[in-house]
């Protein structure tokens, strides 16, 4: 068959190029539209946890309704994320769920600031189970040790008479992905199971002794709702926006189960107040306070304590900007946590909050002084 | 004897059309299950508001997601001017001028390079460019997502270009038009529609990335900014949306997938459309 | 290679100059972008090497013998997830390359006119789908047709082999191979139908002359000139499996393993950068990581000498068959 022409390639090649061209032209255009903004706000970045990020965005959003001047832009790329980033001075705060040990400051000394409070839930799929599962921490270690295989092993019946558990394997489901609910939960089960502190120990990533592996909160729900018989791990929202069941736990201070609710999570701090004084990064799981959930955390914001260390992108009027910001999250802005299932901060831990950004300064001058 | 033989062949002829006629089937069976899982749990979210307006937090009603649609098509853009003209002209040297040990070893690392994941290319400009400037910025998004698209372009527009008969470089050649204008005007247009192929299929993929965005383009949640700022993209937005607790969130992460597959089916049409020749088998 | 234009005599002297300098500057051209690849590809290789130093002098090569992967005592090895990822692209590959050639073929030789261009747009849509919403469809519908059918039906017909022994969960290394190849069908289909569609129909009308049927011509006439456009098809495919990460985390188990049942979980390389590296702050820890990287780098590479070989070897025993 005969090809064309040099004639007709050249209008189909000088076509296509036109189309690109029109193409690089409208999406310069839409580009540069949205450049033009005028230099008057002063723009925050702030990177890190995933769990805190709805209540962030929710937060955001309110003090720029209130202060149009000051753009925040939190986005959750992740705790580990967040404290490279803020080491690397690329963003003004960061989020974390795992606190950052003073080994790791390599860049200068980081303010941790509790702006909220996290709480992990152990959930089943026990098809007929006519009550809500009850469980202690060396329980629980052990499932997730491979120790315990089967739902009507005596621990668990001991633990649940009323029930009637089903001799049937447990089919185990974890976190793979690095994450704080992984931290938290792994920081409880240390904390209640030699064994576990021996064999596994405590961290974002951890070598599981058993289970599949699973991305994600969706990841964990998705296996545990599909799979009958199934045990996971799970920040409360998420199991309660999404009707999943839910263990109740054993206060091992007070020895009555408790169940996972906003101020049960926040009894948690309240058990560890004088500790708190001195360092804010105490862990709060098993808690002594006697009506406390036992898997509860803070997630912390991250400031750097000499903020000059910005250098140009920085001064005073951005870091007063800053610190307003975060003052107002932990004072007015608790009041937005409970609609979307956040616990509120405990009174005596805002005013730990307020000493803490009283010593955050500017070239050596406090920002905040009132 | 010979009828045996033929009518053998003829069996194997049906048989292989049928498979083939299978293999068609089977990959429409995923493709359809996806749109479809994608369109029932996204269409709930989407109307005008979906398009044009900022996110809002989970417990308002409303909010949208315009701004990773417009951070989307910049970063396609970016990511094209990067991309494309690298790709195709490296893809032309394989072709054309490549058929010694230089040519092999680009060859090769092309092929090397298309494995790579896409956290790593991200983590590589994220040392290359944000790093650098202390900032997260579209433009080094764009980068990052553009040279995930050059070993595909550069390899689909080298095996196009190997397959244009000589005849036509000679022909054109003889009529007296240089080496450089036959290359691309004539070589090149009777290529098109392979290397269309392989920029659509880079578009299409990087489109639907998230890892390299992680640290380059980082998101945001208004307009953009600029491009030396962060800025939003829809796999970003999809994939937050979509491991959150808010069912809300969850249709509108959904709703995000929904237009992002339109968004590159219709860049798909509109290329191909334009860039139809008259004569096609 | 001499000009033709000496053919025209005099005009050629004037044009002759700026013949060269527009040849040579395009040739150029072209070569800074090759040249550009090449650049790119040793960057990232340094950049990877200079990273995972910390690493590689602590563990040494047992980290490519190690089975450990245990970021709260620093303890880290690879072998499970070379397995993953070598494991994983390889099932991706077998399920993949006949299903894409036969999409190929039906394209571009079989199907009615009208057809081919909505068909073939429909396939490269696969490409379309970003991974993440691969793989929540992939967990959410695949999954579980994987634990309710096709498990239930392999351990039943091919039951005796160790491949298809133990507990089915839909989740593990079979769902991760399945969703990879479904992800790079696009990929091959597409360019092999391109390549196929350009070979020129003298070669087929040949084979027809010759009495041959449809697949016969296919397969004498236009397979055979396409050969290596295919195989560079798939290789582009094997290269996409090998870096894929979204998708297939969320549906192969993620278990640091290695298991000759392919109904158990795996890891795949590209898949624990992908989970682990956001999170990780310690710096042996994302050294090791960044190890990883490195060595699917290098993976990659043997895998792209090890399938040139493997063709150059077929080729050898082919030639002599009519070009």
């Amino acid at each position: 068959m005969p090809e064309r022409g040099t004639m007709q390639s050249k209008s189909g090649i000088s076509k296509t190029m036109a189309v690109l061209a029109i193409f690089i032209i409208v999406i310069g255009t839409v580009a540069t539209y949205y450049i033009l903004n005028p230099k008057t706000t002063i723009t925050l970045n702030g990177a890190g946890a995933t769990f805190p990020e709805p209540l962030i965005k929710k937060w955001t959003s309110e003090y720029n309704k209130m202060n149009p001047s000051v753009v925040i832009n939190y986005q959750g790329v992740g705790s580990g994320g967040g404290i490279q980033q803020i080491k690397e001075k690329v963003v003004d705060f960061a989020g974390t769920d795992a606190p950052v040990k003073d080994e790791e400051m390599t860049t200068g000394y980081l303010v941790h600031i509790p702006e909220t409070m996290g709480a992990v839930v152990v959930a089943y799929n026990i098809p007929g189970l006519t009550g809500s599962l009850k469980l202690d921490g060396d329980t629980i270690a052990k499932i997730f040790l491979g120790n315990i295989t089967k739902w009507n092993n005596e621990r668990l019946v001991a633990l649940n008479p009323e029930l009637s558990l089903p001799d049937q394997n447990i089919f185990v489901a974890h976190r793979s992905d690095g994450s704080g609910t992984t931290y938290i939960f792994t920081d409880y089960l240390s904390a209640v199971s030699q064994e576990w502190a021996d064999k596994v120990g405590k961290g974002k990533s951890v070598n599981w002794p058993v289970g599949v592996g699973a991305q994600g909160n969706p990841g964990v729900a998705g296996l545990v709702s599909q799979n009958p018989y199934s045990i996971g791990y799970m920040e409360i929202a998420y199991a309660s926006l999404n009707n999943i069941s839910y263990a109740w736990i054993k206060n091992e201070f007070s020895g009555e189960f408790i169940e996972p609710t906003l101020e049960s999570v926040s009894k948690a701090a309240e058990g560890f107040l004088d500790q708190m004084q001195e360092d804010v990064r105490i862990s709060i799981v098993n808690s002594p306070d006697p009506e406390a959930y036992p898997i509860a955390s803070f997630t912390y914001i991250l400031l750097h304590q000499e903020l000059n260390v910005y250098g140009e992108k920085m001064n005073f009027e951005k870091s007063r900007a800053l610190l307003n910001f975060i003052w107002w999250a932990v004072h007015e802005g608790q009041s937005y946590s409970e609609a979307l299932l956040y616990p509120r901060l405990p009174p005596e831990v805002i005013v730990i909050c307020e000493e803490l950004l009283r010593s955050i300064t500017y070239n050596g001058q406090p920002i905040i002084t009132s | 004897m010979i009828a045996k033989r033929i009518t053998r062949r003829k069996i194997v002829d049906k048989l292989v059309s049928s498979l083939a006629l299978l293999s068609v089937a089977i990959a429409i069976i995923p493709l359809a299950g996806v749109i479809i899982f994608v369109t029932s749990k996204g269409l709930s979210a989407i109307n005008l508001e979906f398009f044009i307006s900022l996110p809002k937090p989970p417990d308002e009603i409303g909010g949208g997601i315009g701004n990773a649609i417009q951070g989307t098509l910049i970063l396609i853009g970016l990511a094209s001017m990067v991309g494309i003209p690298i790709g195709v002209l490296s893809g032309i040297y394989l072709a054309e001028y490549g058929d010694n040990r230089f040519g092999s070893l680009v060859r090769f690392m092309a092929d090397v390079l298309s494995g790579v994941p896409s956290i790593i290319m991200g983590l590589f400009v994220y040392v290359a460019v944000v790093l650098t400037t202390h900032s997260f910025s579209a433009l080094s998004g764009g980068i990052a997502l553009g040279i995930m698209m050059i070993p595909v372009i550069a390899r689909t527009t080298e095996e196009s270009v190997r397959l244009v008969p000589n005849s036509i470089r000679e022909a054109s050649m003889a009529l007296g038009v240089r080496r450089w204008k036959t290359i691309l005007f004539v070589v090149l247009s009777t290529a098109k529609s392979g290397i269309i192929t392989g920029i659509m299929l880079s578009i299409a993929r990087i489109a639907g990335e998230t890892a390299p965005l992680l640290f380059t383009a980082f998101g945001s949640d208004v307009w953009a900014t600029g491009l030396n700022q962060p800025i939003s993209a829809l796999p970003l937005v999809i994939y937050k949306y979509a491991i959150s607790p808010y069912s809300n969130w969850q249709a509108q992460a959904w709703g995000a997938a929904f237009i992002l597959l339109i968004m590159v089916l219709v860049l798909n049409i509109g290329v191909r459309f334009m860039a139809r020749g008259r004569y096609r088998r | 290679m001499p000009s033709p234009l000496f053919l025209f005599g005099k005009k050629e002297s004037k044009g002759a100059r700026k013949f060269v300098s527009g040849d040579s500057i395009f040739k150029k051209l072209t070569l800074i972008s090759a040249l550009f690849i090449l650049v790119l590809a040793l960057l990232i290789f340094y950049e990877l090497y200079s990273r995972s130093q910390l690493s590689i002098s602590k563990f040494g090569l047992g980290f490519l013998t190690g089975v450990e992967w245990d970021p709260v005592h620093q303890v880290f090895g690879a072998l499970p997830f070379i397995y993953g990822t070598v494991t994983s692209s390889i099932i991706a590959l077998i399920i993949a390359v006949p299903i894409s050639l036969g999409i190929a073929i039906y394209l571009s030789e079989l199907a009615p006119r009208r057809f081919r261009s909505p068909l073939s747009f429909m396939v490269e849509l696969l490409a379309a789908v970003p991974s993440v919403v691969y793989g929540l469809w992939g967990l959410f519908v695949m999954v579980p047709w994987i634990r309710d059918y096709l498990q239930p039906f392999l351990e039943s017909t091919l039951g005796f082999l160790p491949l298809f022994q133990g507990p089915k969960f839909g989740i593990g290394m079979l769902a991760g191979g399945i969703i990879l190849a479904i992800m790079i069908i696009p990929t091959i289909s597409a360019v092999s139908r391109e390549v196929m569609l350009a070979v020129p129909d003298t070669q087929r009308e040949a084979a027809f002359a010759l009495g041959a049927t449809r697949w016969e011509t296919i397969r004498f006439a236009v397979l055979k000139y396409a050969r290596t456009g295919i195989f560079g098809a798939i290789l582009l495919g094997l290269g996409r499996a090998l870096g894929e990460t979204m998708a297939v985390i969320m549906v192969i188990g993620n278990r640091p393993q290695i298991s000759l049942s392919l109904f158990e979980p795996a890891y795949t390389m590209s898949g624990v950068i992908a989970s682990e590296y956001i999170e990780a702050t310690q710096e042996i820890y994302l050294s090791a990581l960044i190890e990883i990287g490195l060595l699917l780098f290098i993976i990659t590479l043997i895998m792209n000498v090890l399938a040139r070989l493997l063709v150059w070897r077929m080729m050898r025993m082919f030639r002599g068959a009519k070009e």
